[in-house]
C-alpha cells in the first residue's frame, strides 16, 4: 500500500490551500521521524511523550496507560472491598439465627456490595481495560481527549472513596443497589444514606460517560491508516458498542439520582404519589439504565473472549461480520427489555408480553456469538492455557445463567421467584460467568503486555479450578434455596425452615471462591516482580498491541502502523508496514477518516496538566456539599468554572498553539 | 518487529475543521448524551401528565410570553451564529471577533428573559409534581444556556489574545457554533412541553 492509496493527493492540495489562507500564525515545523535511526527516534519520542517525574508530574499525567493502570488497581481494590462484604454476609448466613451482623449493618453491607461491584468495579474495570488497550489496538499514541480521561479517573476515585468513607461512618446507603422509592425517598429514608447513594451514582456516571466519549472518538478518528471498519479488532468493536450504550443509558440513572436528591433535598414531588408524582417512574428510569448496564459489563467481555480465542485457536474468529452485527444488535436490544425487572409491579398484560418476547429475542444474537466462538475453536488448533481455561469457564457459566434468564423472562415463573435467591443465583451466573471469568482470562492474556512478564501458569490453573468449583458450589445451590422460597436481602432465617445446611454449603463455596482470589492476588504480585520475561508477542497474537514492546513505551509505537488486514501481525509476519512523516518534537498523532481510516490530519495530542485534577476536586467537592445544601450548585459553579478555564486556556505549548 | 515505511504523512495538514476534527465528534457525543437526558426528563414529564387526571395540576397554565420571547431570540440567533461559522471556516480574525461578541450578547439576552420565565410558571417546584417537572425542564435547559454562554465568553476573550491565531481556535469557534445550535434546538420541544402541553386539555 502506498501513501497515494491512503491520502488522496488531490484532497491534500486543497487542504493545504485552505489551511494557508486566513489569519493564522505561520506554521512551525520541527524534526520529523522520516529517516531517523531507531535510537534517536526513541530518544525524541520518549522525551516528547514522557510524564514528568515527581509528584506533580504523576498527578498531571495524561498517558492513557498510566491512567488505565491507576483505574485497574483502584477497581481491583474495590473488588476486594465488595468481595469482603460478600464474605461477611455469607458468614452471617452460614447458619440460622447467627448474631455476627445485625439487620442495619447487613442492609448497608448488601447495598455496598451491589453498588461497589456494579459502579466501582465492573463498569470501571471494563472501561479501564479499554483505556489501556483500545489506543494500542487501533495503533495510536494516546486516547482522544487525554485530559478528560485523567479527569474521569479522579472523579471515579473520589466517588468510590466517598461511598466507602460513608460506610466507615455508618452512613452508607442501606436501601439496595437500585435504591427504590418510597423506601429511599424523604418520607422513609431519613438521614443522609440515600443521598450518599444518589451522589455516588453522579460521580461514577460522570466518570464513565467521559471515558465513553473518549473511547468513541478514539475508535472513530484515531485508527491507524488503513484500518477500515471491516479491519477493526472485535474487542475494539465491543468497546465502541459499549461506549454508545453508555452514552444513551447512563444519563437515565443520572436523571434518576438527580430527581431523587431533588425530592429529598428541595422538596420536589416527582416520586411522591400524594402530590401527582409516581413511584414506578423511578423504576422505569432506573431500569432504562439498569438493563443496558448488564450489557455494558458483558459486551467488553465478549470482546476479550474474541481476542483470547483468536490467539489460542490460532485463527481469526469465525464469522467476523456476524460477530459485529451481533454486538450492535445486542446494543440496540438492550434498551428494549428494562421492564422485565418490573414484572412484579402489576403491569398491563400486553406490556408484559412484549417485554417477555424482547427478553427472549436478545438470546439470539448472544447465542450466535457463542456458536461463532465454538466454530473458531473447532476449526482452529486450540492451545489450552489459563486464558482459554477461563473462556471455557465463561461458556459453561454464562450459558447456564442465560438459560435461567430465559426462564425468568416468562412472567408466571418470574412472579414465583421474584426477590428470591433464584434471582441472586441467576444474575451472579450472568455477571460473574459473563464478565468476571472473561476478565480473569483477559488478565492472564494481557498481563504480559502491561508488565512485560508472563503470569505463572501453574498458579493460574489452580486459580481457575478453585474459582470455577468455588463459584458453582456457592451459587448453584442458591437456585434451589430460592425455589424453596428463601428471599434475598434477609440478614437471617429461623432454623425451622431447614435452610441451614444448604446455606452452610454455599458459604463453604464462597470461601473457596475467595481463596481463589487470594491465589490470584499472589500470582499477580509474584509475576509482576519475578515472572518470566514476555517479549513483544508471547502468544503470537495478531492485533496491533502486540506489535510494540511489553510494556509499551510512553509513545506506544515508534512509527504509526499501516493496516492491511484484520489481524495485521498475521498478515505481515516479517516486517510491519508503517507511516512516516510525523513530528517527533511535539505530541503528534494521525487523525483518520471515520469509515475508511484514510489519514487526514496530523493533530497534536494534549500535554500533561494538573488542571483535570483541580477540576475533579472542584466538581467532587460540589457533589459532596450538595448532599447537605442546594446552594452547593451556586458556590461550586465558580471553582468549577475557574478550573475548567485553567484546563482549556492555552499555555504556549506547541500542542496548544498549532 | 522490523518496520518498513509504507506511507508518507508529512504533507498532511495540522488541523481539520468540522467532522474532520476529533473535538467535533466529542461535541456530538456530548450532545447525544445530554439530548438523552433531555428526552428522559421530557418522558418523565409526559408520563406524569398521562397518569394525572388533570394537567396542569391545580393552577392555571404558565404565562407563555417570556418563554416565547426566549424562543424568538434563540431562533434569531441562529443566523449570526452561522455567519460566524462561515468566517471561522475561513479563519478570518476580525469578523470572528465581531461575531463572537454578537453571539455573547445574543446568549446573555435570553438568559435575562429566562429570569422572568421562572415566576411566569405560576407554580413553585415544591407545590406538586407538575410544578416540580416544569422547574426541572426549565432548569435543565437553563444549565445548558449558562454553560454555553460561559464558554462563548471565555472563547471571545481567547480570540482577542495572541492564542487566537491558530487553526485549532477557529475550530473551537466552529464547535461553539455547533453547540449553540443544540441549545436552540433543545429549547423547541422543552418550550412546547412547558407552555403548550398544559393548554391542550
Amino acid at each position: 500500500m502506498s501513501s497515494a492509496d491512503l491520502a488522496h493527493e488531490r484532497d491534500l492540495a486543497q487542504q493545504r490551500a485552505a489551511a494557508q489562507k486566513g489569519d493564522l500564525a505561520p506554521e512551525h515545523d520541527g524534526p520529523r521521524d522520516t529517516g531517523l535511526d531507531d535510537a534517536s527516534l526513541d530518544r525524541w519520542l520518549a522525551r516528547t511523550w514522557q510524564t514528568a517525574p515527581g509528584i506533580i508530574g504523576a498527578l498531571s499525567s495524561v498517558d492513557h496507560k498510566i491512567v488505565a493502570r491507576r483505574y485497574l488497581i483502584t477497581a481491583f481494590f474495590f473488588l476486594c472491598l465488595g468481595g469482603l462484604s460478600a464474605v461477611a454476609m455469607r458468614i452471617q448466613l452460614s447458619g440460622p439465627e447467627r448474631g455476627l451482623i445485625g439487620p442495619d449493618r447487613y442492609n448497608q453491607l448488601f447495598t455496598m456490595h451491589g453498588v461497589t461491584m456494579m459502579f466501582l468495579f465492573a463498569v470501571p474495570i471494563v472501561q479501564a481495560t479499554g483505556i489501556y488497550l483500545v489506543p494500542l489496538m487501533v495503533g495510536t499514541r494516546n486516547i482522544a481527549f487525554p485530559r478528560l480521561n485523567a479527569f474521569s479517573f479522579w472523579i471515579y476515585l473520589s466517588g468510590g472513596l466517598f461511598a466507602w468513607v460513608s460506610f466507615a461512618l455508618d452512613m452508607a446507603p442501606d436501601v439496595g443497589w437500585f435504591s427504590y422509592v418510597p423506601l429511599s425517598g424523604p418520607e422513609f429514608g431519613p438521614g443522609k444514606r440515600s443521598d450518599v447513594w444518589a451522589q455516588m451514582i453522579t460521580y461514577t456516571e460522570v466518570s464513565s460517560l467521559a471515558v465513553a466519549v473518549a473511547t468513541i472518538v478514539t475508535v472513530l478518528k484515531q485508527r491507524a491508516p488503513g484500518m477500515s471498519l471491516d479491519k477493526i479488532p472485535l474487542y475494539v468493536w465491543a468497546m465502541l458498542v459499549t461506549s454508545f450504550v453508555i452514552v444513551f443509558a447512563m444519563p437515565a440513572v443520572m436523571i434518576t439520582s438527580t430527581f431523587l436528591i431533588l425530592d429529598r433535598l428541595v422538596g420536589t414531588h416527582i416520586f411522591n404519589p400524594a402530590e401527582g408524582g409516581d413511584v414506578l417512574l423511578f423504576q422505569h428510569l432506573f431500569w432504562f439504565f439498569g438493563h443496558p448496564e448488564v450489557y455494558i459489563i458483558f459486551l467488553p467481555a465478549t470482546g476479550m473472549v474474541s481476542s483470547v480465542i483468536a490467539a489460542f485457536a490460532r485463527r481469526p474468529v469465525f464469522g467476523y461480520l456476524g460477530m459485529v452485527l451481533s454486538l450492535i444488535s445486542v446494543g440496540f436490544l438492550s434498551f428494549g427489555l428494562w421492564v422485565h425487572h418490573m414484572f412484579a409491579t402489576g403491569l398491563p398484560k400486553l406490556g408484559a408480553s412484549f417485554f417477555t418476547a424482547s427478553s427472549m429475542l436478545i438470546a439470539i444474537p448472544n447465542g450466535l456469538q457463542i456458536f461463532c466462538w465454538l466454530a473458531t475453536l473447532w476449526d482452529g488448533k486450540p492451545i489450552v492455557r489459563t486464558p482459554l481455561l477461563f473462556v471455557f469457564g465463561f461458556f459453561f457459566t454464562f450459558v447456564a445463567g442465560g438459560l435461567t434468564g430465559v426462564m425468568l423472562a416468562s412472567v408466571p415463573l418470574d412472579l414465583q421467584v421474584h426477590d428470591t435467591y433464584f434471582v441472586v443465583a441467576h444474575f451472579h451466573y450472568v455477571l460473574i460467568g459473563g464478565s468476571v471469568f472473561p476478565l480473569l482470562g483477559a488478565t492472564y492474556f494481557w498481563f504480559p503486555k502491561i508488565t512485560g512478564r508472563i503470569m505463572n501458569e501453574r498458579l493460574g490453573r489452580w486459580h481457575f479450578w478453585l474459582a470455577f468449583i468455588g463459584f458453582n458450589a456457592a451459587f448453584f445451590p442458591m437456585h434451589i434455596v430460592g425455589l424453596w422460597g428463601m428471599p434475598r436481602r434477609v440478614y437471617t432465617y429461623p432454623a425451622e425452615l431447614g435452610w441451614g445446611n444448604i446455606n452452610l454449603f454455599i458459604t463453604a463455596g464462597a470461601v473457596v471462591l475467595f481463596l481463589s482470589f487470594v491465589l490470584f492476588t499472589i500470582n499477580l504480585v509474584h509475576s509482576a516482580l519475578r515472572g518470566a520475561p514476555a517479549g513483544d508477542n508471547p502468544w503470537n497474537a495478531g492485533t496491533l498491541e502486540w506489535a510494540t514492546m511489553s510494556p509499551p513505551p510512553n509513545y506506544n509505537f515508534a512509527h504509526i502502523p499501516v493496516v492491511t488486514h484484520a489481524e495485521p501481525l498475521w498478515a505481515e509476519r516479517d516486517t510491519l508496514p508503517v507511516a512516516t512523516g510525523l513530528r517527533v518534537d511535539v505530541r503528534e498523532l494521525v487523525i483518520s477518516t471515520v469509515a475508511e481510516a484514510h489519514p487526514d490530519v496530523r493533530e497534536k495530542s494534549a500535554t500533561p496538566s494538573i488542571w483535570p485534577l483541580f477540576a475533579a476536586l472542584a466538581v467532587g467537592a460540589t457533589f459532596l456539599y450538595s448532599i447537605f445544601s442546594p446552594w452547593a450548585v451556586v458556590w461550586g459553579a465558580g471553582p468549577i468554572a475557574i478550573t475548567l478555564i485553567g484546563w482549556f486556556w492555552p499555555k504556549g505549548d506547541p500542542e496548544d498553539e498549532e | 518487529m522490523k518496520q518498513r515505511p509504507a506511507a508518507d504523512l508529512s504533507e498532511l495538514p495540522t488541523f481539520g475543521l468540522g467532522p474532520r476534527s476529533p473535538t467535533w465528534w466529542g461535541t456530538l457525543a456530548f450532545m447525544a448524551l445530554e439530548g438523552t437526558g433531555f428526552a428522559l426528563a421530557a418522558g418523565a414529564y409526559l408520563y406524569l401528565a398521562y397518569l394525572s387526571p388533570e394537567w396542569p395540576l391545580g393552577v392555571p397554565p404558565p404565562n407563555h410570553w417570556p418563554g416565547t420571547i426566549v424562543m424568538l431570540l434563540l431562533l434569531a440567533s441562529v443566523v449570526p451564529n452561522h455567519i460566524l461559522n462561515r468566517y471561522a471556516e475561513a479563519c478570518a480574525m476580525v469578523p470572528v471577533r465581531i461575531g463572537l461578541l454578537v453571539m455573547a450578547l445574543l446568549g446573555i439576552a435570553p438568559l435575562v428573559v429566562r429570569w422572568f420565565e421562572f415566576p411566569a410558571l405560576n407554580i413553585y417546584w415544591d407545590t406538586n409534581a407538575y410544578g416540580s417537572m416544569l422547574w426541572v425542564l426549565l432548569g435543565l435547559h437553563t444549565t445548558h444556556l449558562i454553560t454555553d454562554v460561559g464558554d462563548t465568553l471565555v472563547l471571545t476573550v481567547l480570540m482577542f489574545t495572541r492564542h487566537g491565531y491558530s487553526g485549532r481556535r477557529f475550530g473551537d469557534v466552529g464547535d461553539n457554533v455547533f453547540y449553540w445550535d443544540f441549545v436552540v434546538a433543545t429549547w423547541i420541544p422543552i418550550y412546547l412541553f412547558i407552555y403548550w402541553t398544559p393548554r391542550l386539555g
